[in-house]
């Protein structure tokens, strides 16, 4: 039954690529706005801090 | 007139729109879940076998939202270049070139899903038929869209003159819709959105509807979550990015 359902009737080849390439895509679109917010919150933390980005003080 | 001038302001208002997005992030991803697990579900498990493509035609729940979210990006980027050219709102510039990205990577999806459900069924990967070859361009015009925007040290001129490019680019988009109808192509025509029912069967049909819509809510959910991410950068020196900040630093 699982291992039919994998086989996709001979098509596997091409069904679960889509959908794995699907997913993926999603994942994608989802991670990189994340890491962006997170690197831009931290960039105005360290400007509004009076700090470089490397985190030492600005003398 | 006033209320929609007030509204417009406001909407237009960086502060106010990184709020309200953030609030809204949790709502979105709650409903996308709710529409793309049945509707993955539906489609891997209940939908039947197609009597003439047997199993394979199940790409189709990757393939055709993929290729609808591809157009309707462009669309919604294009209504953007409009009101950014004619308003002047600042927000509409960072909504269309934060959507280009996303719209690419569907467009990206739709031809490489398309040429994975060719290739058992036509017998090929690739041809240059009407459909297949103006869904190029439109990845050609997303990827251009993005390197012009970067071409520019000044974001003002770049946005300008992606806006332009944007509206001159919608063209292809009824190009890529009436393909099949206008030329004799190897991409069947359409199924769902036609004048009469459509020609598909309803157990077939609803997961197709649910991933559409799924995919939908994604691409606000994600816009948002750029467009959050943008306006942090753009609005560094800001009073409500620094409030921000610091608050964010004390954790």
């Amino acid at each position: 039954m699982m291992t039919e359902f994998l086989q996709m009737g001979g098509y596997a080849l091409y069904v679960w690529p889509s959908f794995a390439l699907g997913m993926l895509v999603l994942l994608y679109n989802v991670a990189v706005p994340l890491l962006t917010h997170r690197a831009a919150l931290r960039r105005a933390a360290d400007f509004h801090a009076g700090r470089r980005t490397n985190g030492e003080q600005i003398q | 007139m006033n209320w929609f001038m007030r509204w417009f302001h406001r909407f237009g208002s960086p502060v106010w729109f990184y709020r309200i997005a953030g609030k809204w992030l949790p709502w979105l991803s709650g409903l996308f879940l709710l529409l793309f697990i049945p509707g993955l579900y539906w489609g891997l498990f209940v939908a039947p076998t197609d009597y003439q493509q047997g199993e394979s035609f199940r790409i189709m729940y990757v393939h055709v939202p993929a290729a609808w979210m591809s157009m309707f990006i462009y669309v919604a980027m294009a209504v953007c270049a409009a009101i950014a050219l004619i308003w002047r709102m600042k927000l509409a510039d960072v909504v269309l070139i934060c959507s280009a990205p996303v719209g690419a990577s569907f467009t990206f999806l739709a031809l490489i899903t398309g040429s994975l459900w060719g290739k058992p069924m036509w017998g090929t990967y690739w041809v240059w038929d009407a459909r297949l070859t103006s869904e190029l361009i439109l990845l050609f015009l997303y990827l251009g869209i993005m390197a012009l925007y970067n071409a520019f040290e000044e974001k003002r001129t770049a946005s300008r003159a992606v806006a332009i490019l944007t509206l001159v680019g919608v063209v292809n988009i009824p190009i890529i819709h009436y393909s099949v109808v206008w030329w004799n192509t190897l991409h069947q025509g359409a199924s769902v959105s036609k004048m009469d029912a459509p020609s598909i069967h309803v157990d077939m049909l609803i997961p197709l509807i649910l991933l559409g819509l799924a995919f939908q809510v994604f691409y606000v959910l994600v816009l948002f979550l750029r467009v959050r991410a943008e306006l942090l950068d753009r609005e560094l020196n800001t009073g409500w990015v620094r409030q921000l900040a610091l608050e964010h630093d004390d954790d």
